[in-house]
């Protein structure tokens, strides 16, 4: 059920505001153990809850999302709740401000259930290196995962065979699959939002570079990063879509012009459709099972009456490589002002002002935001911006040209796999280290942002072990009616199956204690 | 004696005189209490984004066009990276690559040998004039070992005018820079008074031989006055001339000018050179201008800046007010100098003109020679006079009539400085300071006069 139902519901009075988030947050307390969240503001959501439901009582709510529960990642600002990065460097840190984003939501009456977990300054693919501990995705305790992989043996800790949650935005993918809220705000640089959507079995929305307010996201690349939406489906999408884009003046990278909210249309005509095929994205790593699905859906398509191509992006091997030198550079620059000096983590280091910062910076990030921070200075030096970063300022205008070309030749949409396979286990996900998984599972999805692309994750088929399969639509600029209408049409054909999830309360033992509720707000 | 050809180079930040801050909102204010003009943009709290103020972008297009500068119609934001404590992002944003206004020139002009008599006018070349964020302040206390940070000033906007190597002392220097002073206040661009951080100076001196390359030069910093411009300038070229006639070599480093003892120190940093990993700023699109001819007709003029709309409302630079003066009044060119030197002068000696029958020729005398002297003696500004230019204007219309003599102007004028509010004519009676016009009265005075020594002179005959 989306917020579009909810609403419906929540307007006819057949549930209350306050009852449904009431049951949000019990259904949070309930998945705690997926480690999804990391601060829940129980008091102020249910303050938010009753205000809803005086106006449905009233007859008069601000619009759709009116007491509809939602949740948001940590690195947006939210005044009077906790906003951490996951990072030690920001423990504690409560904004003053409300992103723009979030006050959006707010405005329109959503509730706000709470922050919830990402990679460290939303650096990596798996929602595993915050200092709150992973994320776990919902599916590793679903009943399709289970059939598929029963325990080796009696004594093997069931708890061993989970699967991560894809990121950097896990924690929000988790979040609305798992049924703790109807719709959660991350963020996207590299795929971040799609990643974990395809991992968790949900849709994921990257708008246009431009189209959402940054205002308030706290940066990765300035470049690139776009506020990423997370719902159960591609409608919700579109709904939460027309609330937050727009024209911000806070943000002058927003366009100017007015932004009209839209609704999708239950059908559409495939047949003056034009896919798109690239055949740069058929990269080695692919599993075999996404490569056929990706087929069976190409076909899927020319048999409904489009046009189904071949298109060639032919920069596409590049663009990890350009992105590294763009993403590192602009990391090191937007971490510089974590000093220890007007907020956030500092060092109980009194010698000097410079070994103040050392230590504060040193104990504030961990190894994957310093490494970043290295490499992006290195980048940076006098001797390196001409070979490095310029130069990948190049490539990346190449990258971007590519889909300006195919999409000039009258294809309208793009199809391509979202991730190289299924959810990894844990214990194998993390044999590798951040740098080299980012780089594996970026590969897909950061050509989109290198160009600003719109570009959307929806749930295709479950993998032979039970776990969710995505597929990505990128589209062109500011064309996300066509995009996500698209989107839909397939999301109809698929009829991806609902998650069914067991009975949890056996799982939420000791788990991870860094679940903090914010009752006092 | 091998003759020396000392360079002299300037970059000058002037703070713009404007509302709020180059890229948040908070208030622009002198001697606010610490920390109180602060926005989140200003703290660098994480997720706030720079939005350009427009005020600022017109600030530097006047300056620009007032030097006669080429206006950049694209002109990009940078990033500069250091860590210091009142830098708190990290970095400043400033325009590196590709500026606001290049390629302008500043005429000034000199005094030969120190007489006003002589004046000759010079130019100096502007390289370029950048947006830039100003950084806060911190005060170092030593004594207890820590540095107290006041970011007030973290954000406010800077004009950054890079004037090339084209003076050769200190007095050039000086006139330079109190000539641009002028310009800024004029334009209204920046309040450029030095005591009050709104202009600062850097001077960047070599020396060399004629016909050889320039040699290394060094940064001059904490010049705090236009006086100590021309003391640091000046030193600076001594220094380089007797270290390198003693066979020594000149380091390219940062000295500082210590006032007190009038020379240049050494600001040697352990670290070496910075290397500031200049980058683009992400967050601002390309500030774009436009002109009448550029401007395309369905734009919102609300959102854009229009170079020639600019260019029409300039008001008339000093040059171009002094020439007036010379013209208008017949005064000297020189003349004309310290009448727009001094704050109000101009104005007060106009107002004076209008309400006197006294020549112009004349009235810059009184001006000049009285007015100023007694203003610079008891250290007061023009709008501080005590003497008002209708005062002034009703004594030397007293004097041009002949109703007293030039000497007893002058004791009337002593008189009305005192401010009592008298008039000139009052003071004139009370001292009985008329010239007498009357012939008849001349006579019978001067005949008691006569009538007097005659007594004296008789005596002595007898004796």
């Amino acid at each position: 059920e989306g917020p579009l139902q909810v609403s419906a519901a929540l307007r006819e009075g057949r549930v209350g505001a306050v009852e449904l988030c009431q049951r949000c947050l019990a259904r949070v307390r309930g998945t705690g153990f997926l480690n999804a969240y990391i601060s829940v503001a129980e008091a102020a959501a249910l303050r938010q809850a009753e205000e809803a439901e005086k106006r449905y009582r009233r007859g008069q709510p601000l619009g759709i999302l009116d007491g509809i529960p939602v949740a948001v990642k940590d690195n947006f600002n939210t005044a009077g709740i906790e906003t951490t990065c996951a990072s030690n460097m920001l423990k504690g840190y409560i904004s003053p401000y409300n992103a723009t984003v979030v006050q959006k939501l707010l405005d329109q009456g959503a509730v706000l259930l709470g922050k919830t977990n990402l990679d460290e300054f939303a650096m990596g693919s798996g929602s595993t290196d915050g200092v709150f501990g992973p994320v776990r995705n919902p599916w590793s305790y679903s009943r399709q995962y289970k059939e598929k992989n029963p325990p080796k043996s009696h004594s093997e800790n069931e708890d061993s065979e989970w699967v991560i949650a894809g990121g950097s935005s896990g924690g929000s993918a988790a979040a609305v699959s798992s049924f703790t809220c109807f719709a959660a705000l991350g963020s996207d640089t590299g795929g971040s939002t799609r990643n974990p959507a395809a991992h968790c079995g949900v849709v994921g929305l990257k708008p246009t570079y431009g189209l959402i307010s940054r205002h308030g996201l706290i940066p990765l690349v300035n470049s690139m990063d776009v506020p990423g939406i997370l719902t159960r489906c591609v409608d919700d999408a579109a709904v939460v879509l027309g609330l937050l884009a727009g024209h911000d003046p806070k943000d002058s990278t927003t366009i100017q012009d007015t932004f009209k909210p839209f609704e999708l249309p239950d059908s559409i005509d495939i047949r003056k459709l034009c896919i798109g095929i690239p055949k740069e994205y058929q990269v080695p790593g692919l599993s075999s099972e996404i490569q056929a699905l990706w087929s069976k859906v190409a076909d899927l398509f020319k048999d409904a009456g489009a046009k189904v191509i071949e298109v060639s992006l032919p920069h596409t091997p590049y663009s990890i490589v350009c992105y590294h030198v763009l993403c590192t550079a602009e990391v090191a620059s937007n971490m510089a002002r974590f000093d220890g000096l007007e907020y956030g983590h500092r060092a109980d280091m009194k010698q000097s002002t410079e070994s103040m910062y050392a230590a504060t910076r040193r104990e504030g990030f961990n190894d994957v935001v310093r490494g970043r921070i290295l490499a992006g200075n290195y980048f940076l030096l006098k001797e390196n911006y001409e070979n490095y970063f310029v130069k990948a300022q190049k490539v990346r205008r190449l990258i971007a040209n590519d889909f300006v070309k195919v999409f000039g030749s009258a294809v309208d949409i793009l199809l391509t796999p979202t991730t190289l396979s299924d959810a990894a286990p844990y214990v194998e996900f993390i044999k590798e280290d951040n740098r080299t998984r980012s780089a594996q599972d970026d590969i897909l999805t950061q050509a989109a942002n290198m160009a600003g692309l719109p570009a959307i994750s929806v749930p295709a088929a479950l993998s032979k072990r039970g776990l969710p399969l995505g597929l990505q639509f990128i589209g062109r600029s500011f064309q996300e009616k066509q995009l996500l209408s698209v989107a839909k049409w397939f999301e109809k054909q698929v009829k991806f199956p609902a998650i069914q999830l067991e009975d949890m309360k056996r799982h939420d033992c000791s788990v991870l204690q860094h679940q903090k509720s914010v009752s006092s707000l | 004696l091998a003759t020396w050809v000392p360079v002299v180079g300037l970059e000058i930040h002037a703070q713009i005189n404007s509302n709020s801050k180059l890229f948040s909102a908070s208030q622009v204010q002198f001697a606010a209490p610490p920390n109180s003009l602060v926005s989140f943009f200003d703290a660098s709290l994480p997720g706030t984004l720079p939005v350009l103020n427009r005020r600022c972008v017109e600030a530097a297009v006047m300056t620009g066009l007032a030097l006669n500068c080429t206006i950049n119609k694209k002109s990009l934001f940078d990033r500069k990276h250091y860590f210091y404590a009142d830098l708190p992002a990290g970095y400043q944003i400033t325009q590196q690559r590709v500026p606001i206004a290049v390629n302008g020139n500043l005429s000034y002009s000199l005094c030969i040998d120190n007489k006003m008599s002589q004046m000759v006018t010079k130019t100096v070349r502007i390289k370029q004039i950048q947006l830039e964020q100003d950084s806060g302040k911190s005060l170092h206390d030593d004594a207890r070992s820590h540095t107290l940070v006041d970011l007030n000033r973290a954000g406010v906007g800077l004009m950054e005018v890079v004037m090339e190597p084209d003076m050769c002392c200190g007095e050039e220097a000086a006139a330079a820079v109190r000539e641009l002073q002028l310009i800024l206040q004029t334009l209204g661009s920046s309040q450029a008074i030095m005591a009050e951080g709104q202009l600062r100076v850097d001077a960047n001196v070599s020396v060399h031989h004629p016909g050889e390359p320039y040699g290394v030069r060094t940064e001059v910093k904490n010049i705090n006055s236009v006086r100590f411009l021309a003391k640091a300038v000046d030193y600076e070229i001594r220094r380089q001339i007797e270290e390198l006639e003693n066979g020594g070599t000149i380091l390219n480093e940062t000295r500082a000018f210590d006032s007190k003892l009038g020379c240049t120190i050494s600001m040697r940093d352990k670290e070496g050179k910075q290397d500031y990993r200049f980058m683009p700023e992400p967050n601002l699109p390309p500030l774009i201008l436009y002109d009448a001819k550029s401007l395309p007709a369905n734009m919102n003029h609300q959102q854009v800046v229009n170079i020639d709309w600019i260019r029409e409302r300039l008001p008339d630079l000093p040059s171009v007010k002094r020439a007036k003066l010379v013209e208008l009044y017949g005064i000297l060119p020189e003349h004309s100098f310290t009448l727009l030197n001094e704050d109000g002068l101009a104005e007060y000696f106009e107002n004076v003109i209008k309400h006197t029958q006294m020549k112009p020729k004349k009235v810059i005398g009184w001006i000049l020679n009285d007015l100023l002297s007694y203003l610079k003696e008891h250290a007061l500004a023009v709008k501080d006079s005590p003497v008002s230019s209708f005062l002034l204007a009703d004594l030397l219309n007293l004097l041009e009539r002949r109703e007293i003599s030039s000497s007893a102007a002058k004791q009337v004028f002593e008189e009305l400085w005192k401010g009592e509010g008298k008039t000139p004519l009052e003071i004139v009676k009370e001292k009985q300071l008329e010239l007498l016009q009357d012939q008849e009265e001349l006579e019978q005075i001067c005949q008691a006069v006569i009538d007097r020594q005659e007594d004296e002179v008789g005596v002595g005959m007898l004796g």
